[in-house]
């Protein structure tokens, strides 16, 4: 009830703002950067700014379910990350690069 | 049941065994198979006939499933046995096991000796289909499926042109009256609701509005003037004679051109209410008669003269339908298969004997060669020509007492009808069989009476020809009409008029009938062997000979007004509808996508950035459209 309370200090709008910062942030990240891994961490960004969104929320709700969920959000992502970085890997053993605009042969 | 399901398939397995293994097995076994499983079928409808004859057997007629269910429409796959069906039964079991054995022999060369006893089980099959459905729509499968036989086995040696022609023509006639079929069966579904010829007989007179039974008859009758060779689509018949000897027999002369006869005499019930309908049948079945009547006597070909001669005796039987006769008419199908089967396969002997010669001033003198051939042709000539006691005078002789009691003119097409019958007929017998041989010297050192399997065949069908009249005596010379009364549950109204004659009348008609085939035939005596006569050759005809020579130029005329304006129409739809509408649209639609797929797939960069620049715009589109409507 206390950590309730020490989130409670800080109004839910501005974890509003944050998570949508974060978002847009990840969004750009994907959208400007041509390095794959560095594409990869935006996308973790953008995972993070929704599970900082529902933590706030659950508290604000007293509702643990949204904590719940941010826990299988945290294990799928890692799942994720597991296998993408392993598609990285394969990618740069051919073509020596991880930037994605060397990418470009699958096409028509 | 399950005894007459096994009449209807045996012939059927016979088809599949020889269409599939026929290649592998002896032309023997093939052949005898065959045979084997219409003679079994034969047997077997023995015994229904005999259980009719006798009285212990009653009316068959079944559903074995429900075949189209739909609304209010229910139409059965059932079977009808009953007096009239055991008869095209025997008929059709009996004279094609006849025509089976006598192949094994005919076709004993051929190459494709299986496939043609696979064809000649398959139309055994159809032919059983016909006349044992218990509706329309099965009899109509069994009519297809006829009409598709004659066209394979017409056109069985399809190595010549000419006969290919004669096929597809048989098939295009045949598929015109089919239309005829169809469209009256469609009126009758709509107004009746059903094509069982069980429930459409109970319908009271006066339910169904006249208009619709004077359409549904005369469509039907339109289906059987197709597949029985009446005018105007008889001319596929003569051409049919392109077909082995053997199909000519089975399918052109005894089983499936009775067809017509059977549909008609199958749903007499209705044409009993359409009176209209029955004076166009006696009309056109007269007019065929002595038309046919007349070509058949300058006719050079044997086979010619021979289906001439059975488009002229369909004729007859159609003026027997016509005028209410129906018994005579069913008589008549009976004799005329006995007599006319044999009359085509002693020609097909002739043929065989020959090496392939069908031309009359080619023969000559094959008496001595040929006496089992000569004699069974020589009594099958009797029967159809009426002489007493034959089959053919009994028969004949009905149809032109209830002719002459109906209408006198149909009585006097008639007579004279069989008095160019038999006098073409001897005209033929004469030519052939009589006289010098004035084929070749080759042709005459081979010339040879047939094998057994043959001449059995003809003497077994000659024998029927003699004593097929027992089947009807004469009732005014207080004779029993077996016939008759054996037909009774199934023809209630037959030959009433027959009986409005008097015993003098019908025995005057009776001899002068007589006395005229026998003036016609002795005329024809005078003419070719007193007189040596012979017909002119090819061309040199004059006048109304050259006319009638040319079958009244029928053929060409159909070619001018019919076949060739349709053929420029559909050369017009060809190169307009066919070319440029439908194939342009086609090629259009593939132009269509082709464009429009050269211009699309270049959104498929392959730099991923845009990819995922697309997917963040679209859901950005996503949220921004789900935002709006909620505003």
């Amino acid at each position: 009830m206390a950590l309730l309370s020490i989130f409670q200090t800080v109004p839910v709008h501005y974890y509003l703002v944050v998570s949508a910062m974060l978002f847009c942030i990840g969004v750009l990240g994907v959208l400007y950067r041509r390095n794959a891994i560095i594409i990869f961490m935006s996308i973790e960004l953008m995972l993070n700014a929704v599970n900082l969104l529902l933590v706030a929320f659950s508290a604000y709700h007293n509702d643990s379910g949204g904590q719940v969920f941010v826990f299988f959000v945290m294990a799928v992502a890692a799942a994720e990350v597991a296998v993408g970085l392993a598609i990285l890997v394969a990618i740069f053993r051919n073509v020596h690069a991880v930037d994605i605009d060397e990418l470009k042969n699958l096409k028509w | 049941m399950t005894v007459l399901l096994l009449i209807v398939l045996l012939p059927l397995a016979g088809f599949l065994l020889n269409a599939f293994w026929g290649k592998r097995l002896p032309k023997v076994v093939s052949g005898w198979l065959a045979s084997a499983v219409v003679f079994v079928s034969f047997v077997l409808s023995a015994y229904y006939f005999a259980g009719f004859v006798s009285g212990t057997q009653t009316k068959i007629d079944a559903d074995i499933y429900r075949w189209i269910q739909f609304g209010d429409l229910f139409i059965g796959f059932g079977f009808l046995l009953d007096q009239l069906s055991a008869i095209w039964l025997m008929v059709v079991t009996g004279i094609g096991f006849l025509i089976h054995v006598y192949s094994i022999s005919y076709m004993h060369d051929d190459e494709r000796f299986a496939q043609f006893f696979s064809y000649l089980n398959l139309f055994i099959f159809f032919m059983l289909l016909l006349v044992l459905g218990n509706n329309l729509l099965v009899t109509f499968i069994g009519w297809e499926g006829v009409g598709l036989c004659s066209y394979l086995l017409i056109g069985f040696w399809f190595k010549n042109q000419d006969y290919n022609n004669a096929a597809k023509k048989a098939f295009v006639m045949n598929r015109i009256g089919d239309l005829g079929f169809l469209f009256g069966m469609f009126i009758l579904l709509t107004h009746t609701g059903t094509l069982h010829f069980s429930n459409l007989a109970s319908i009271q007179p006066g339910v169904l509005p006249k208009w619709i039974l004077v359409a549904v008859t005369a469509l039907l009758f339109i289906g059987a003037t197709g597949k029985s060779a009446q005018i105007p689509l008889y001319t596929w018949l003569p051409d049919a004679m392109a077909g082995p000897t053997p199909v000519s027999a089975l399918i052109h002369a005894a089983t499936m051109v009775t067809a017509g006869i059977y549909l008609v005499a199958r749903t007499g019930f209705l044409y009993a209410q359409a009176p209209e309908t029955l004076t166009a049948v006696a009309s056109i079945g007269a007019a065929t008669a002595i038309l046919a009547a007349t070509i058949g006597v300058f006719q050079n070909d044997i086979k010619k003269v021979l289906a001439y001669s059975t488009v002229s005796q369909l004729g007859l039987m159609f003026v027997a339908l016509g005028v209410g006769a129906y018994v005579s008419a069913v008589f008549h199908v009976v004799t005329h298969a006995f007599f006319k089967a044999c009359l085509f396969l002693g020609s097909g002997s002739v043929i065989h004997a020959l090496h392939g010669e069908q031309d009359i001033r080619r023969m000559g003198g094959l008496k001595k060669y040929m006496p089992v051939t000569y004699w069974t042709f020589l009594i099958s000539s009797l029967a159809i020509s009426g002489i007493f006691p034959f089959s053919g005078f009994f028969s004949k002789d009905e149809i032109l007492a209830a002719a002459f009691a109906h209408h006198k003119i149909l009585w006097v097409i008639a007579m004279l009808t069989s008095l160019l019958t038999a006098f073409y007929m001897f005209r033929l017998l004469f030519l052939t069989f009589t006289g010098e041989f004035r084929g070749t010297e080759e042709q005459r050192h081979h010339l040879h009476e047939s094998p057994p399997l043959i001449t059995i065949p003809l003497i077994i069908l000659s024998a029927l020809a003699t004593v097929g009249g027992v089947l009807g005596l004469p009732e005014f010379l207080g004779f029993h009409h077996w016939l008759k009364n054996f037909l009774s549950p199934v023809v209630a109204k037959s030959g009433a008029h027959a009986h409005a004659l008097s015993h003098s009348t019908e025995l005057a008609l009776m001899g002068g009938a007589l006395a005229g085939a026998i003036v016609s035939i002795a005329y024809s005596y005078i003419l070719f062997v007193r007189g040596g006569a012979l017909p002119v050759p090819e061309g040199e005809e004059k006048g109304i000979t050259r006319l009638v020579y040319h079958k009244y130029y029928v053929d060409e005329i159909y070619e001018k007004i019919i076949v060739q304006p349709v053929m420029f129409l559909s050369d017009i739809a060809y190169r307009l509808l066919d070319r440029r509408v439908i194939d342009g649209l086609v090629n259009t639609s593939g132009r269509l996508s082709m464009i429009a797929g050269g211009q699309i797939r270049k959104l498929q960069t392959g730099y991923i950035g845009y990819y995922m620049m697309f997917m963040v715009l679209s859901l950005v589109a996503v949220f921004v459209y789900a935002l709006l409507i909620r505003l």
